[in-house]
């Protein structure tokens, strides 16, 4: 992508790599994310792509490579600092407190906020219908859906500049991934940079703005979502000929 | 034509009402090295705990070997001749290497009791030639430096190597590996395929579950795709990009 002085980057990955100690998983992976856009990081298993947003909000070291966010340099950064420098994750599990209600989840997400927590949530009620009434319910007994929306909600809390979202919809139905999806769009409209690993590649592009096609750790194709859905050659990177 | 080593008939699995094996057949022939593949969640790994025995199918048929083997404990398959990895290697920690390809080996003299009483000059002929064999795979799979070593201090990449040794001393008909290119490194990588092809060349047919699809292009004769629990395609590698069910099972499919 041609980048202009103007388009303002709120996240900025260059060349990192990162693994569990063994071989790397990811190698020398680049991304960028801008503010109110959706961008979309696909592959087939085993492309990296939930190591990739682990190794950006610090739960994994990276071994080489730099992360920014807001042109500040971020990398291997402690989780919590990352949530400082306004940079929200929402793993694929583990990202809610069961036990607690949903007004205390997101009271939670607000941990770090020195104020103005009671309104942060009444906006994110007007954001996230669904939430407003099921505030004083425990957030295990919510549905799957639900649960994805206050797992994205909790993260809001802080109002982050660039949110990453690890398969939000991994285990709904089609309709709920729907509705999820329209809501990713909502959070995106807000100015919030949104970046989204997902395993439905021709969803997540039919709703992102930039995609990024990774095959085994690697960056192999990058492009304006709209093209790489009709691209013969993601195809290619994901059952073609490999030789 | 002969009849297929492994044949899976209609097996379904449920686990708590999700179905994570539905319906799924597929044979696999003598002498092939297949590889199992499917996005996350199609059921690769279910399948291998049916037929292996680790679970138990809700219903279908599993032959192995002209044999039904649904209702058999996993340690009864391995002895047939049916020997499967795990994710992560599992070795016996606190034994030694060489202890470790040992035990892998099915036909431990369960009467060396008896034979040391009254045949203790064949019994040692035995050993020797055990010993012999073990001392070749270790050297084969570059395990002969640690080979008093416990395992448990091996590196993950001898831990792999361990493996092949392992199934390399048990002499299966069937081997099924369970993504062995999980965290290796692209010099193991080559090690671990060559490893795959001496498998085939010493009579054991091979399937391969894998993620990492050019090593699966590179290794197999053939691929069996799964998704939503089922087989949806069967043949060879280069027929899968023209296949719209292939297709649509790993990109997606954003009909509904």
């Amino acid at each position: 992508m041609t980048e202009t002085v103007e388009t303002p980057v709120v996240l900025r990955v260059d060349k990192v790599t990162a693994g569990y100690g063994g071989s790397p998983i990811i190698e020398d992976v680049s991304i960028k994310v801008y503010p109110g856009k959706i961008t979309a990081i696909v592959g087939p298993n085993g492309a990296g792509k939930s190591t990739l947003l682990k190794a950006i909000c610090g739960v994994i070291k990276t071994t080489s490579g730099h992360v920014f966010v807001l042109d500040k340099e971020c990398t291997n950064f402690a989780p919590e600092k990352m949530v400082r420098h306004r940079l929200a994750y929402v793993p694929q599990v583990a990202n809610t407190f069961p036990d607690l209600t949903v007004k205390e989840n997101l009271e939670m997400g607000g941990y770090t906020r020195k104020s103005g927590v009671a309104e942060r949530i009444d906006e994110l009620c007007e954001l996230f219908p669904d939430i407003r009434q099921a505030l004083r319910r425990k957030a295990g007994a919510l549905s799957g859906g639900q649960r994805s929306m206050l797992a994205m909600a909790r993260g809001l809390m802080l109002d982050p500049s660039v949110m990453l979202l690890d398969e939000p919809s991994a285990g709904l139905s089609p309709l709920l991934q729907s509705a999820l999806w329209e809501q990713i769009e909502k959070v995106a409209a807000t100015g919030v940079g949104v970046c989204v690993v997902e395993q439905n590649t021709r969803r997540s592009l039919r709703h992102a703005h930039w995609g990024y096609v990774l095959v085994l750790g690697k960056n192999r194709l990058d492009g304006p979502a709209s093209e790489l859905l009709h691209d013969e050659e993601v195809i290619d990177l994901y059952v073609g000929r490999m030789s | 034509m002969t009849s297929p080593l492994l044949e899976i008939d209609g097996v379904t699995k449920t686990f708590g009402g999700v179905v994570a094996v539905s319906e799924c057949s597929m044979s696999i022939r003598e002498g092939t090295v297949v590889g199992l593949i499917g996005p996350n969640g199609a059921g690769k790994s279910s399948v291998i705990d049916l037929v292996s025995g680790f679970e138990q199918p809700d219903q279908g048929n599993i032959r192995f070997a002209d044999a039904e083997i649904v209702g058999k404990r996993p340690d009864q398959i391995s002895r047939m001749g049916l020997i499967r990895t795990f994710q992560s290697p599992r070795e016996w920690r606190d034994l030694s290497v060489i202890d470790n390809v040992r035990v892998g080996r099915r036909d431990l003299d369960r009467d060396s009791l008896w034979r040391s009483i009254f045949a203790p000059r064949r019994l040692r002929r035995l050993e020797e030639q055990e010993s012999g064999e073990l001392s070749d795979l270790l050297v084969h799979y570059r395990l002969d430096a640690v080979r008093n070593q416990r395992a448990v201090g091996l590196s993950g990449g001898q831990k792999r190597l361990l493996e092949f040794a392992r199934i390399a001393a048990a002499k299966p008909r069937l081997t099924i590996l369970d993504e062995p290119m999980g965290g290796v490194n692209p010099v193991l990588g080559e090690r671990i395929g060559e490893a795959i092809r001496e498998l085939k060349r010493n009579g054991s047919t091979v399937v391969v579950v894998e993620h990492n699809l050019p090593f699966i292009e590179r290794t197999c004769d053939e691929v069996v795709v799964m998704d939503l629990g089922t087989v949806i395609a069967q043949g060879p590698f280069a027929e899968l990009r023209d296949n719209k069910r292939v297709v649509d099972a790993y990109l997606g499919n954003d009909d509904e």
